[in-house]
């Protein structure tokens, strides 16, 4: 079971995540890595978890989603939510249950939407079930009518787009255009604390290890098999008497289920989730990940992530007028030259069939 | 015919004889301004405007302006106008220039907002025989606002001797409003007015009709209910139209930034995330040209627009062409990829505008026969939307042409259907691609003129577009010009139609979430093309 799960090239990935896991707290703990850093390799981490549940669809099914955002967008809020109702009494106001953007807009009482979140694993339950549910309502729609290809790409951006503009309203009592913040601590320990980042970021690396197994154990089963035979050639596999639609709905579920995980260790890390994180250009951003890594290959969408957003931080940083330049470059060139991305370049090709299938047009 | 020339002599004399006894008369009334109480420069006011001569309302102006004075040496009236530190002084029924005097020299007749009201009704009254039939509309207009029953006398005679139907019908109004107010006209008098009220229509009868309460006469209040209930529904039927002018604009303006997508989609099977940025393109090609007009050639502001169009159009479409041949041919069959290069395309177009031209929104002017507005019944159109739904049509119907008469649009539509029995007709593939993605390119430009009319130019401009495009053209099925045409108007008037109901934002979003359930139905839009190029 293990030797089907990690080929080489997993397992060269696992181990240096878990030196990562070990080294990242040790040698900040020795005062060697700053501690801005720890959050910051944190955040890239949840970008990767995000980015290998994207390949998953996307590698592997050929499902384009616009809009994988929204689903880690959901999950970052829902552990918002419950960041905020862990706030308490100390917030601005000193409500000891309103979070402070509800009493300002004079409300009364808690939502019923926002009833049980003071419970963590209630939330973390959310995190999952709510993009989880979002994806099956979704993708049963769409690939039961079999909407395909481009097509599908826009309704997913549609999506995304139609939940970035609810949650800048008000009314929608998750505050609006500012989001969640102000967060305190989580399960009693101190947000600013090093130990908590420290924490956080173990966790994000256990959760993107995780991921990376399941997601292996998912490709490598007999149902990846046939996923795989979907993305090449749908209506073939369907003749062949495999219920497409089922196949599709699991993997998109997966995938939405992983995107709010991430996104719930996210909002921690971060200090604050806001609706811009459900903008169409941010779904855009992960697809980009997944290309620029490489394609179907899992591990090479998380470092994707990972290279993509280190250059982002450090770009920005530096020349913030370049970054969009190196960025639209990046999709250019990776597009063109790369269509296997950077792990291709390592002759990692496991993907003989792609580039050459896909819709030819008419 | 000699009596008659001689009876007009006479009159011509007594004319004459009496404009300067009442000059006189004016100057004695007027002297009635010189005290410190409100009461009575209230009272000289009416008495000036009682005597109907039209030299009076330029005197009642300046008071209401706070321009009349009095000498405090001779007690004399005057109309001042502030010179440095002293006033000039004007007769203020003939404005003859009377010399100089110091501030100290002169007192100010002061006016509270009672009197100045009292005087907007008594220049209603007076200007209602005035020449020009606009300045007797107006003043009907005021009395309607005003209802100075002290007018009712004036308006009758205005009303005998109008020659201007509609200023006539607005006389007729302003005296049934005036009569309205007081509950102790005769009831028969009141239960026309309020017909003459009805007629008229509007929100301020509605407001006029509300306050008619229970101390008026019976059958009047039935009269009044009947009537705002008949506006009501009126203005309900004008809401309507107004929402449906809205949505046809929003309309015209999604199809104008849908309808170059429709073709590339259409054609070629690509989706062109930089479409956004090519209308951006096109609104800052508008943005230079007014600029370099405005620096070397001012009397060309107002064909600016016409100038830029075409500019605008092959800006764009030469960058549509580039992207062609530098990026999109090597990814055909791999639409997907296509989409993450073009959007890679526009990030570098957005970002390489704001290099150059900075975040800033850039102010586009409109030019003189694009601004303002004009009303038709209780709505309100405005020129520059009026335009850019005319243009846009001009647009569509210009591309419909070339597509089904030139050479160009028979080879498109051949690719389109067969691209390989095209290839083997002797159509160069790769030339019409080419042609095509520049057409459309070119036609967001010409978008992006239209835009820079309504919105802010800015780097963001086409962000900010390219979500609604897309959704029209899934909505109204790629690769069909009637499909784009069909899905930005519904689109527009449905959103137009929810956001009264429902607010601008959900009016969106439910649009957003109809189009999601529509693809399910639909998954190859309205119109969509059927035969063996859609299997693919």
């Amino acid at each position: 079971m293990l030797s089907r799960l990690l080929d080489p090239r997993t397992a060269i990935f696992m181990a240096i995540m878990a030196a990562l896991t070990i080294g990242v707290p040790v040698l900040n703990g020795a005062g060697l890595l700053p501690d801005y850093l720890v959050p910051l390799l944190g955040k890239w981490l949840c970008y990767a978890i995000l980015a290998v549940a994207l390949d998953l669809v996307w590698g592997y099914a050929g499902i384009l989603s616009l809009g994988h955002g929204a689903f880690f967008a959901l999950g970052g809020y829902a552990m918002g939510m419950h960041l905020m109702r862990e706030i308490g009494p100390r917030g601005v106001y000193g409500d000891p249950i309103l979070p402070d953007f509800m009493v300002f807009l004079n409300w009364k009482e808690l939502p019923w939407f926002w009833l049980g979140f003071d419970s963590f694993p209630f939330a973390l339950l959310m995190a999952m079930l709510v993009p989880g549910l979002l994806a099956f309502v979704f993708g049963w729609l769409a690939f039961r009518s079999r909407v395909t290809g481009v097509y599908l790409s826009i309704i997913t951006q549609a999506m995304t787009y139609a939940l970035y503009l609810s949650f800048f309203r008000n009314e929608m009592g998750f505050g609006g255009n500012n989001g969640l913040t102000d967060f305190k601590d989580v399960l009693g320990f101190d947000l600013q604390s090093g130990s908590t980042r420290a924490g956080l970021f173990v966790l994000s690396a256990v959760l993107l290890m995780l991921t990376v197994l399941v997601c292996r154990a998912v490709v490598t089963s007999k149902a990846g098999k046939v996923l795989v035979a979907v993305r090449d050639a749908e209506s073939r596999t369907r003749f062949l008497g495999y219920r497409v639609e089922g196949y599709k709905l699991f993997v998109f579920v997966l995938s939405a289920v992983i995107a709010g995980l991430a996104g719930a260790l996210y909002t921690p890390q971060v200090g604050i989730i806001n609706p811009s994180e459900f903008a169409p250009a941010e779904s855009i951003m992960v697809v980009i990940w997944v290309a620029i890594g490489g394609r179907g290959t899992l591990i090479g969408a998380a470092l994707g992530a990972v290279l993509v957003a280190a250059m982002e931080s450090w770009l920005t940083g530096v020349a913030p007028e370049l970054w969009l330049f190196a960025l639209g470059a990046m999709f250019v060139l990776v597009t063109l030259f790369l269509p296997k991305g950077v792990l291709g370049l390592f002759g990692a090709g496991n993907l003989p069939a792609f580039a050459k299938r896909s819709e030819v047009p008419a | 015919m000699r009596a008659l020339l001689c009876s007009f002599f006479m009159i011509l004399a007594l004319a004459s004889a009496s404009t300067a006894e009442t000059l006189d008369r004016l100057r004695e009334i007027s002297a009635g301004f010189v005290t410190k109480d409100y009461g009575q420069v209230q009272a000289t006011a009416e008495a000036l405007a009682a005597t109907g001569d039209a030299r009076v309302a330029t005197a009642l102006s300046a008071l209401r302006g706070g321009d009349l004075r009095f000498r405090k040496s001779d007690k004399q009236v005057f109309r001042v106008e502030k010179v440095g530190r002293d006033y000039a002084l004007f007769d203020p029924f003939t404005g003859e220039a009377m010399g100089q005097a110091g501030s100290r020299e002169t007192s100010k007749i002061k006016v509270n907002n009672a009197i100045r009201n009292a005087i907007d009704g008594l220049l209603g009254g007076l200007t209602l025989r005035a020449d020009d039939p606009a300045i007797r509309l107006d003043a009907a207009e005021a009395l309607f606002k005003s209802r100075d029953p002290g007018a009712l006398a004036a308006l009758g005679s205005a009303i005998e001797a109008e020659t201007d139907g509609s200023v006539r019908d607005a006389m007729r109004e302003a005296r049934a409003s005036i009569l309205l107010a007081s509950a102790q006209n005769e009831p028969q008098a009141l239960i026309e007015a309020v017909e003459t009220i009805r007629a008229r229509g509007g929100q301020d009868a509605l407001g006029l009709l509300a306050q008619i309460g229970a101390d008026y006469p019976e059958p009047v209040q039935e009269a009044a209910a009947q009537a705002r209930r008949g506006i009501e529904q009126s203005l309900m039927l004008w809401g309507y139209g107004q929402s449906l002018w809205q949505g046809i604009s929003l309309g015209s303006v999604l199809l104008l930034a849908a309808i170059g997508l429709a073709i590339t989609f259409g054609v070629m099977g690509v989706i062109n995330m930089a479409h956004g940025e090519l209308v951006m393109l096109g609104a800052y090609t508008t943005f230079a040209v007014q600029e370099v007009i405005r620096t070397s050639a001012p009397h060309l502001f107002d064909v600016s627009l016409l100038i830029a169009a075409p500019l605008a159009f092959l800006v764009a479409g030469a960058v549509g062409v580039a992207i062609e041949r530098g990026i999109v041919r090597y990814l055909y069959g791999r639409a997907l990829e296509t989409l993450l290069a073009t959007w890679g395309v526009s990030l570098i177009l957005q970002q390489a505008v704001r290099t150059i031209f900075g975040p800033n929104n850039r102010e586009v002017g409109n030019p003189s026969w694009m601004s303002g507005a004009f009303e038709l019944g209780e709505m309100t159109i405005t020129y520059n939307r009026l335009w850019i739904l005319v243009f846009a049509l001009t647009v569509f119907v210009l591309l419909l042409l070339i597509l089904k008469r030139t050479p160009l649009g028979l080879q498109m539509r051949a690719v389109t259907q067969n691209r390989a029995m095209a290839a083997d007709m002797g159509v160069r593939t790769a030339w019409v691609d080419a042609m095509t993605f520049g057409l459309g390119a070119g036609i967001a430009g010409l978008a992006g003129v239209a835009l820079s009319q309504i919105d802010n130019v800015s780097p963001n401009l086409g962000q900010s577009y390219i979500v609604d495009s897309f959704m029209v053209v899934v909505f109204g099925g790629a690769g069909n010009l009637f499909g784009a045409l069909a899905g930005a108007f519904t689109l527009g008037i449905a959103n137009k139609f929810l956001e009264p109901l429902a607010g601008a934002m959900l009016a969106k979003i439910a649009v957003l979430v109809f189009i999601i359930l529509f693809i399910q139905k639909r998954p190859r839009g309205l119109f969509a093309i059927r035969g063996r190029a859609v299997e693919n």
